[in-house]
């Protein structure tokens, strides 16, 4: 298990070295415009981050850059995912190294099946066949695990689904992915308490599957990092990060907001 | 799906163009009987008559003196799977139709260029009375029930290539099934076109008497060739009293073809009648399945697919016509236009007076690739009656970037991504076909995407 770290030379080269995933001194532009400055992150097998700031502080940016969306670009610096250099790879290939963002606001692809699309992208992340009946019975257990109803599957891929339900089927590809490094980004916003709870017990349900895989936690809020606690939290604000600390940083973030860090930047 | 021809042997093949020697040559080496000449005559002075019609797709590039008419192959017709040559075996292997016709052999008729070249009929139907044919056969062996029903739902001056097809059909498909047998499995029809610059102009005619059910399903491809070449059929349907008909096309001419069809069904009372129309081939097509719902309580559904690429035009939609009250309607046409091409929605809904409690509910949906391609909408509705439930829906999307975006973050390549787009958009059309034509559109569609700029 992970211990919480104080920063040291020694130590975080000898972190960087196990880490699952490692930003270094990363810098994003989106169409010639600078979204994010000198990041650099360090995380390790099974470690939860969470990434907290104020609205447009660049916190999906780095999600999406990290994925590699075509608009996000990397200027400088280096990604790498279990050692492997991701920042020239296509998003597929991503996703195949084992790379999973869990989108704020899923896409509705009409027409596509949850369990056709799960099934392909099943396939194509793991590099396997398998039988349509086979894959449903898999899918149908992980459904019961989430408290989504079945009937959903065979409903267009997020088409007509409530914020919480996409959530959810954000959880459900997740845990059929199994990826080594999981990026949430705002998994946690639109749903009420009891949807949390089941977000929560998902991500906690992933964990105890699957102890290695890391997580980022993208979120505004401290609310769901009573459920899943962090070993560490970065707080971004205008594209930098702008404090790094243990669970304590976002408790405080709860109590005094993020006024604070904007005027340290501007 | 595309193949070179290797060379065919003909009997047959009448000079390029057209006048009435051939016409009569054509008739009398089908042994017709003299109405289907006069017939035949009669429309050949229609189809001069006829301007070609200027108002749809640009049929400039066709010539219809550079086309063959008529070509009758060497091989003779086949009743048994096991007389077809090894040639013709061969051609459908490479065409690609395999799951259908192993699983459906028994039910297939197959057109060889001009000809029905192989049929076999299940015996369990013939003994219900049931006839499954291609046309010059019915119009030997059935000539009464032919002539009391050919041409009666698209006479020969409905539209210039209504007229051709009249003129000079060969080939085509004859279906009568006899009041309340209903046959539990599609009748298939394959066909090509084999020879260059030869026009198909096959003639169909299916017949379903008071409370039977038929599903008729016919699929196109082709083989390349040089010349523009012309294919106009001619498809009529009657639903009697209480029949269900179910008519499914898919057409992959390669693309040099101009595909110049008209189809129309009448329903009678109670009846029901479903076109299912995917185009993917072709240069041109121009082909608007219609129904007229001819008594009270008819129910007419149109639900099509036109893929659109470059150098295509699809120029296609659907047209009801309420003649009577309690009538209900639907049309859902699909189209997807890339790498250059054009599909185009032309639909007529027409409602005439005193067809009340009518329901109709129109749905275009256009899915554009890129910037260079177009889709275009020409619906003309028509109500002459206050009282009637009359829906109309249109819609173009394209791709977004965010939907490529999260397949692809979930391991789909870009290609594999837009595949499952497309696949989703086409869904409620696939859903309507037999299993073993749903694997091949997904085929199909694959390797559209593959081809696809994109």
């Amino acid at each position: 298990m992970v211990l919480l770290i104080q920063f040291s030379c020694c130590y975080t080269k000898n972190m960087k070295k196990n880490a699952l995933l490692r930003i270094n001194k990363l810098f994003v532009s989106v169409i010639d415009k600078p979204v994010l400055y000198d990041i650099s992150l360090s995380i390790s097998p099974g470690a939860i981050h969470a990434i907290m700031g104020p609205n447009g502080s660049g916190k999906s940016s780095l999600a999406y850059a990290l994925m590699g969306h075509p608009s996000y670009a990397i200027t400088s610096g280096l990604v790498l995912l279990n050692g492997i250099d991701i920042a020239g790879m296509s998003v597929h290939e991503r996703a195949k190294n084992g790379l999973f963002l869990s989108f704020q606001h899923p896409c509705e692809i009409p027409g596509v099946s949850v369990a056709s699309f799960l099934k392909e992208a099943y396939m194509a992340v793991m590099g396997i066949h398998i039988a349509v009946a086979d894959f449903q019975k898999l899918l149908i257990a992980r459904c019961e695990q989430l408290a989504i109803d079945p009937v959903f599957i065979a409903r267009g891929l997020n088409e007509g689904f409530s914020g919480g339900e996409k959530k959810r089927l954000e959880l459900l590809q997740l845990l059929i992915l199994q990826p080594k490094v999981a990026i949430l980004d705002e998994i946690d916003s639109g749903l009420d308490i009891d949807s949390l709870k089941v977000v929560a017990a998902g991500i906690e349900l992933a964990r105890k599957e699957n102890p290695s895989m890391s997580i980022v936690i993208i979120t505004h809020y401290q609310r769901i990092l009573n459920y899943i606690v962090p070993q560490r939290v970065h707080v971004l604000c205008d594209g930098r990060v702008v404090e790094s600390g243990d669970a304590q940083v976002a408790l405080n973030l709860e109590l005094k907001g993020y006024d604070g860090f904007k005027s340290i930047n501007t | 799906m595309v193949l070179k021809a290797s060379t065919p042997n003909y009997v047959f093949r009448s000079a390029k163009g057209l006048n009435r020697e051939i016409v009569t040559e054509l008739s009398e080496r089908k042994n017709e009987p003299s109405w289907m000449l006069e017939f035949r005559l009669k429309a050949l002075e229609i189809f001069e008559s006829k301007p070609m019609p200027s108002w749809g797709a640009d049929l400039t590039g066709l010539d219809p003196e550079d086309i063959y008419y008529y070509i009758k192959p060497i091989e003779d017709q086949h009743t048994e799977w096991a007389d077809v040559p090894d040639k013709i075996k061969r051609t459908f292997e490479k065409l690609g139709i395999p799951q259908a016709e192993q699983k459906f052999l028994a039910g297939v008729g197959a057109q060889f260029d001009s000809e029905v070249i192989y049929k076999n009929l299940k015996k369990r139907w013939s003994d219900q009375g049931v006839i499954f044919s291609d046309m010059s056969t019915a119009l030997r062996d059935h000539e009464d029930i032919v002539k009391k029903y050919f041409s009666t739902v698209i006479p020969a001056h409905d539209n210039k290539f209504a007229a051709l097809n009249s003129a000079v059909w060969s080939g085509g498909s004859f279906v009568y099934v006899p009041a309340g047998v209903r046959i539990d499995m599609p009748l298939q029809a394959y066909f090509r076109i084999d020879s260059s610059q030869m026009g198909q102009f096959e003639r169909t005619l299916i017949i379903a008497e008071p409370g039977s059910f038929v599903e008729y399903v016919e699929g196109c491809s082709a083989p390349i060739y040089k010349k523009n070449s012309l294919h106009s059929a001619v498809v009529e349907l009657v639903a009697l009293p209480g029949a269900h008909i179910r008519y499914t096309t898919i057409q992959n001419w390669s693309n040099n073809v101009y595909n110049l069809v008209t189809k129309r069904a009448v329903a009678y009372k109670d009846s029901r009648v479903e076109w299912v129309d995917g185009n993917f081939g072709s240069k041109v097509t121009m082909k608007y399945p219609c129904i007229v719902l001819a008594e009270s309580g008819a129910k007419g559904s149109i639900i099509s697919l036109a893929v659109a690429g470059k150098g295509q035009h699809q120029d296609s939609g659907g047209k009801i016509i309420h003649c009577a009250p309690y009538t209900t309607s639907n049309i859902i046409a699909k189209s997807i236009s890339k790498d250059g091409g054009r599909s185009s929605y032309r639909g007529l809904l027409k409602v005439i007076k005193g067809a009340h409690a009518v329901q109709s509910k129109v749905q275009c949906d256009a899915l554009i690739f890129d910037d260079i391609s177009r889709t275009d909408t020409y619906p003309t509705i028509d109500i002459r009656e206050d009282r009637v439930d009359i829906g109309h829906e249109a819609s173009v999307s394209k791709i977004s970037d965010a939907q490529l975006f999260y397949l692809q973050s979930r391991g789909l390549s870009e290609q594999s991504a837009r595949g499952l787009i497309v696949n989703g958009f086409i869904d409620a059309f696939v859903q309507l076909l037999p299993m073993e034509y749903a694997v091949e559109i997904n085929r199909l569609i694959a390797m559209e995407m593959e081809d696809s700029i994109g």
